[in-house]
């Protein structure tokens, strides 16, 4: 058989070309474009090579990038521990021949399909200090204490953000769990109980290993999310209050809607290279896990 | 018994994430019909009289028609050209596993991971000259779809049996009818599963317009309610409103599509 002739090699150029062109040349092009000092007014004075001066800027200035990328990573690592630990709760309880799974698995997968924007906006509703649904509920049964200013107070602003995303997020999760923990045969979980395992010990030698490919793929898809996060903190708080939710997207966005395009490709090539790192680590552990298996 | 109790727990641990979900969504509902002072007070009582002109109402104000069209033009059309592009992509990178289309196969992966540079994909639109176009923001969406696509139907093409391709050669067909006419079909239900979660994907998305369409003509649904949130921000009845019906659609594509989205999603995960 000849295999040129039935699998032609130009089904592939049309799509690799829009993934070049569309895709890839604008990440290299912004790794170029951060070494210099392209901005607004650029048509006048042209594109000059600056070197690291933009990263100088902002790794040493006191501008707050830094801790926009400290925001970032912890906004990557917090908010993947509170959806996944919950969301693998929830699966294991659904699956566990629960009658009307169905439903609930529908319920709880509906926040994830809807847009961030407007998940934000219901959300800048609820979280209103003055008229929103959550302070009412806890004016309502006498729990004044947890009356705060969601989205203003600086020690609670960061919480009502990943509180937001976990409430879209957790379905999508357990939804992926739930298809990893119908791949279980019910055969280990007797053998299990048996040998009088209990929840905790069924969990920690039956489920967990035997889950691991919808963990990694939850943690893949949860991590890069979580690094180029920009919808819901947008919406949200835009950066508020002061600077104290500002994360790389969005501190790109600003230096972007500023004209200083040179910065903005800068934060987006650091974005760039802790993902690379990120994806490096993780192509590393899953190549491991082949291994072992 | 204990067993009972434990049945009943969980019904009742089920019911109240379900509230926690279904609330907000029922408040918005109901205030979007009710008077602007009412919908203020954002509580969830029913409304003393039922504005259905408020929808009216958005949907003037809040260019709503006009951002319906972009959203579902952008959304189709980006779509649909991405998943047929995605696999005939992958149909060839599956059966003819040579070291280039291995290597390119990674190399669509890698996309996966990484950020897109709306910077510089502005700058490259203009060289295209496809600034504020609809075709520029439509092959961006295309593009950004390609390596999840590539990965899901790659994953699915291997279950297609090769002795298929083999007997439709002989049968005379050449490689355009054979995977239009004998693959594509078999590959149906991955297809529809990319399809489902790309169209969802891109009418929510928010970034990409907002980099890309400086003009308000172009803006989807989700940039429109934004900016009419902007501008009304304290008429609470109509932001309600205008965010009902920038949800319908995804909701109906949801109930209709939702046993492709599970399959889709964890195609990956649980074949390993």
């Amino acid at each position: 058989m000849n295999k040129k002739r039935i699998y032609p090699q130009w089904f592939l150029i049309l799509p690799l070309a829009l993934y070049i062109i569309f895709f890839l040349l604008p990440s290299i092009m912004g790794v170029g474009y951060s070494v210099t000092d392209w901005n607004s007014r650029s048509v006048l004075t042209g594109v000059n090579f600056v070197g690291l001066d933009n990263y100088k800027e902002i790794f040493l200035s006191d501008k707050n990038y830094l801790s926009g990328i400290g925001h970032t990573l912890m906004f990557t690592i917090v908010s993947n521990i509170v959806k996944l630990i919950p969301a693998l709760l929830i699966a294991i309880m659904l699956q566990e021949g629960l009658r009307g799974q169905g439903f609930y698995r529908t319920v709880l997968y509906l926040p994830s399909i809807l847009p961030f924007v407007i998940i934000g906006l219901i959300f800048k509703s609820i979280l209103n200090y003055n008229n929103g649904l959550l302070n009412m509920f806890f004016e309502a049964v006498h729990l004044d204490i947890f009356k705060l200013k969601w989205l203003s107070d600086l020690n609670v602003v960061w919480k009502s953000i990943i509180g937001v995303d976990a409430w879209r997020g957790i379905g999508y999760v357990m939804t992926i769990f739930l298809a990893g923990l119908n791949t279980i045969p019910k055969s280990y979980y007797e053998a299990a109980q048996i040998d009088g395992a209990n929840f905790w010990q069924r969990l920690r030698y039956v489920t967990l290993p035997m889950l691991t490919g919808s963990i990694m793929i939850n943690l893949v898809f949860g991590i890069t999310y979580g690094l180029k996060v920009f919808d819901i903190v947008y919406v949200l708080t835009n950066g508020g209050p002061g600077h104290a939710t500002e994360v790389l997207t969005t501190y790109a966005f600003q230096l972007y809607s500023r004209g200083q395009y040179g910065m903005s490709s800068a934060l987006n090539t650091v974005l760039l290279i802790i993902t690379a790192i990120v994806g490096v680590f993780i192509v590393k552990t899953l190549g491991k896990q082949e291994v072992q298996q | 018994m204990k067993k009972n109790v434990q049945t009943i727990l969980k019904h009742v641990v089920c019911i109240i994430l379900c509230i926690l979900v279904l609330a907000p969504f029922y408040m918005v509902l109901i205030n979007s019909f009710k008077p602007k002072a009412e919908a203020a007070r954002m509580n969830l009582s029913l409304p003393s009289e039922w504005l259905f002109s408020n929808y009216l109402e958005v949907i003037e104000q809040g260019k709503l028609v006009q951002g319906f069209i972009n959203s579902l033009t952008y959304a189709l059309v980006a779509t649909f050209l991405g998943v047929v592009l995605c696999s005939m992509a992958a149909f060839v990178m599956c059966r003819k596993r040579t070291k280039l289309n291995v290597f390119l196969y990674y190399f669509v992966l890698c996309g996966l991971f990484f950020p897109v540079n709306y910077v510089t994909l502005v700058r490259v639109l203009s060289a295209a000259h496809l600034t504020d176009t609809r075709t520029g923001i439509i092959l961006v969406f295309t593009s950004a779809m390609i390596p999840f696509c590539v990965f899901t139907i790659r994953n699915f093409v291997t279950s297609v049996p090769v002795e298929l391709d083999e007997a439709a050669v002989i049968d005379g067909a050449g490689p355009i009818s054979l995977f239009f006419k004998i693959i594509m079909p078999l590959l149906k239900p991955t297809l529809v599963t990319c399809f489902i979660l790309q169209f969802m994907g891109v009418w929510s998305d928010f970034l990409t317009p907002l980099y890309l369409s400086s003009k308000s003509k172009l803006f989807p649904m989700t940039m429109a309610v934004y900016q009419f949130f902007g501008k009304n921000k304290n008429n609470w009845n109509y932001i309600f409103a205008d965010i009902v019906l920038t949800c319908i659609p995804v909701i109906i594509v949801y109930m209709i599509g939702q046993k492709y989205i599970v399959g889709g999603m964890t195609s990956g995960a649980v074949k390993e």
